[in-house]
């Protein structure tokens, strides 16, 4: 997994609550077989005028001009500013792996839907939570100053902003020390192998019927 | 000793160990997989040089891309057929049991669990699948899980997992005639909104709870997740037991005995601290309908389009006008106004044989309206269909004029050839009325398999009581 320790990057607006994983990744892309190359169909149904399948060459699509990353330096941008309940519905991973080929590494949100935040932390991109009225004012900002960019610097939990204010976020302990060692947590898993087996040994005499 | 919910007792009974910051190894006893979210996990595997912990832990089924037409027919679309029979040959080469689209215990993932007794009270259940929360109906601690979480329970058996919050929700007294497990989902998903179980893991109870059948309680666990809580759950019951007796997977003689004395202790006691109780008057529940492009965006069936300038909060009256704007209805308007193109009954939440049999009550001796281009039966699996064709349903739905297909999740996501054309309308049995779930530009609006079929035989919404 790639490790997160500190960017620096464009923050994109996306203003709207409740952005469920079936916009950020359309179905059709999910028949691939690879964990990679998802990047070019983030947000699929709203950032292009015409329909888009598995195969096509998306450059010669049609882009709506409207969409926020289509629209220059948003379509550099590495921090994604979001509403409500980011990621709801599905919990395709595909979701993640979009956004992270795309080149988000951090979403920011007054909240996730949890599976989603959970996915995120598999691949490296840090989703943080921040009070409502702190992601509005972060709104008010980068809508008044295209370019808007922001430090994220996980060590220290802080975000630092243009004009230097810093906003400290929350994290948990074990998450952020994957994400800063790029950690596989499966190599971590089975150090414990020892007692997956105990636990077993003693589960299958309460409960045969489990095994 | 302390009072417990039913989720305290299922989370007690599964940690491996726990670190200093509550971080915590849960040891998985159930894991479904398809062939969507899995084949990355498998590379994953490979290179690793890794193998599964426990492969009898493990079954698989191919649903998402199937396609819902003859099953003599190959698989036309070759980035899907790579996908299953990518399924397939993991499967062999891992020896793990896989239901393939030639085995008529095939169908969606929710539904053969059960079905087959692989799903028990007491067990934990992960799925790459958000709709796994259906498990809990039998009192298992089920949840959805992303591909590299697939990838973790194969390799280890167990989720590293945080413990979530206690939540209740008590659907108190008795429905109303002709009101479904559907119809009370979709009316607690309104109340709490979608993120309002964010967090949480939902334990479902009250008297209207307790007097839905496992195919109900299955629907109501299965939208867990629409109300953001990953994990739904119901207490087990006689209803649960007599359920699980006798089907495949399911324990015998001695064994089965007392796994049935244990299974008896799988509810909340009395006094158990719940973190947020919600309330719901079971009575006052109206056959219900999604207007708008999330869960929560429904009302019943006697109410009108709600109007974004009377609502205060101006994010969310900013995504109301949104929805209305994508589904190209009108505040104010009536919702048996509303006119449809086609109608969809059929996945992981209402595809059981419960759900035919109610569409099938309404469409017996009524036509599909002359505007709905497309009604489609999509039966939950195999089984379901071989049953329902025991009974004569197949007969009605087709007499009536709706197409009977063969099983799989179908127009519920439409991977497969089942989709809605761009500004296509749908009364759709299930789960998500997001933008595009069901075909680009398509408009879905979420209802009971009553509910659906009665739109189909009259072409807009109407209480199927007024039927």
């Amino acid at each position: 997994m790639q490790k997160f320790t500190e960017i620096t990057g464009i923050v994109a607006p996306m203003d709207r609550p409740n952005v469920d994983t079936d916009a950020i990744i359309p179905k059709q892309y999910l028949k691939s077989i690879k964990r990679s190359g998802f990047g070019p169909n983030a947000f699929d149904d709203w950032r292009y005028l015409d329909p888009g399948e598995p195969g096509m060459d998306h450059s010669k699509r049609r882009p709506n001009p409207e969409f926020v990353l289509n629209q220059k330096p948003y379509d550099q941008a590495t921090i994604l500013l979001a509403r409500e309940n980011f990621g709801c519905g599905s919990s395709r991973e595909h979701a993640v792996w979009a956004l992270d080929d795309f080149g988000f590494r951090a979403v920011i949100a007054p909240s996730f839907a949890d599976i989603f935040f959970n996915n995120s932390f598999k691949s490296g991109m840090l989703p943080i939570v921040l009070d409502a009225t702190v992601v509005e004012q972060l709104f008010k900002e980068v809508e008044s100053d295209k370019g808007y960019q922001l430090t994220i610097d996980l060590e220290s939990q802080k975000i630092s902003k243009p004009n230097g204010d810093v906003i400290p976020f929350e994290v948990d302990e074990f998450r952020k020390y994957c994400l800063l060692n790029g950690l596989d947590d499966i190599g971590l898993t089975l150090k414990h192998a020892a007692d997956i087996r105990t636990y077993e040994e003693t589960r299958k005499q309460q409960a045969p019927w489990l095994f | 000793m302390t009072a417990r919910t039913l989720y305290d007792k299922l989370w007690d009974a599964h940690v491996v160990r726990t670190e200093e910051d509550g971080t915590a190894l849960i040891y998985i006893d159930r894991h479904l997989i398809h062939e969507v979210t899995s084949p990355q996990a498998f590379e994953g595997l490979r290179l690793a040089n890794r193998g599964p912990w426990r492969t009898d832990s493990l079954l698989a089924v191919p649903d998402h891309n199937v396609p819902t037409t003859s099953r003599n027919e190959a698989i036309t679309d070759p980035v899907a057929k790579l996908q299953v029979d990518t399924l397939e040959q993991n499967c062999q080469e891992f020896s793990i049991t896989e239901f393939n689209m030639g085995d008529i215990r095939q169908g969606i993932v929710h539904v053969i669990g059960p079905e087959q007794g692989a799903t028990l009270p007491g067990m934990t259940v992960v799925c790459g699948d958000s709709h796994t929360s259906t498990h809990g109906a039998f009192g298992a601690l089920a949840h959805g899980v992303g591909t590299s979480e697939v990838e973790h329970v194969m390799a280890t058996q167990c989720l590293i997992q945080n413990k979530m919050k206690n939540m209740l929700v008590s659907v108190d007294g008795q429905v109303q005639p002709g009101i479904t497990a559907k119809d009370i989902v979709l009316a607690i998903i309104g109340k709490i909104g979608t993120a309002g179980g964010n967090g949480y893991a939902i334990e479902f109870a009250g008297e209207a709870i307790a007097d839905l059948s496992m195919e109900g309680r299955m629907t109501v666990c299965n939208m867990a997740i629409e109300g953001g809580a990953r994990a739904g759950m119901v207490a087990v019951d006689q209803t649960t037991i007599d359920y699980v007796k006798g089907r495949p997977y399911a324990p015998t003689g001695e064994v089965w005995d007392r796994a049935v004395a244990a299974w008896t202790d799988l509810k909340s006691d009395e006094g158990a601290h719940f973190d947020k109780v919600v309330r719901l008057d079971a009575a006052s529940i109206q056959p219900q309908v999604t207007w708008g492009t999330s869960p929560e965006m429904e009302v019943a069936i006697d109410a009108n389009v709600p109007d974004p300038e009377s609502e205060a909060d101006e994010v969310k009256a900013n995504g109301m006008r949104k929805a209305l704007a994508y589904m190209d209805l009108k505040a104010g308007m009536p919702v048996t106004a509303i006119q449809l193109d086609k109608v969809f009954i059929g996945s992981c939440t209402n595809s059981r044989i419960e759900d035919m049999r109610a569409a099938a009550a309404v469409a017996k001796g009524r036509k599909v309206a002359a505007n709905i281009k497309l009604a489609m039966v999509v039966p939950g699996s195999g089984l379901v269909k071989q049953q329902a064709e025991a009974e004569g349903l197949d007969v009605i739905f087709k007499e009536a004029g709706f197409e009977w297909r063969e099983p799989g999740c179908s127009m519920c996501l439409a991977m497969n050839a089942d989709r809605l054309e761009p500004g296509e309308r749908c009364a759709s049995t299930s789960n998500r009325n997001f933008e595009g779930r069901q075909g680009q530009g398509g408009r879905t609006h979420l209802v009971s398999p009553a509910m659906a079929a009665a739109a189909a035989v009259t072409g807009h919404f109407i209480n199927v009581n007024d039927l």
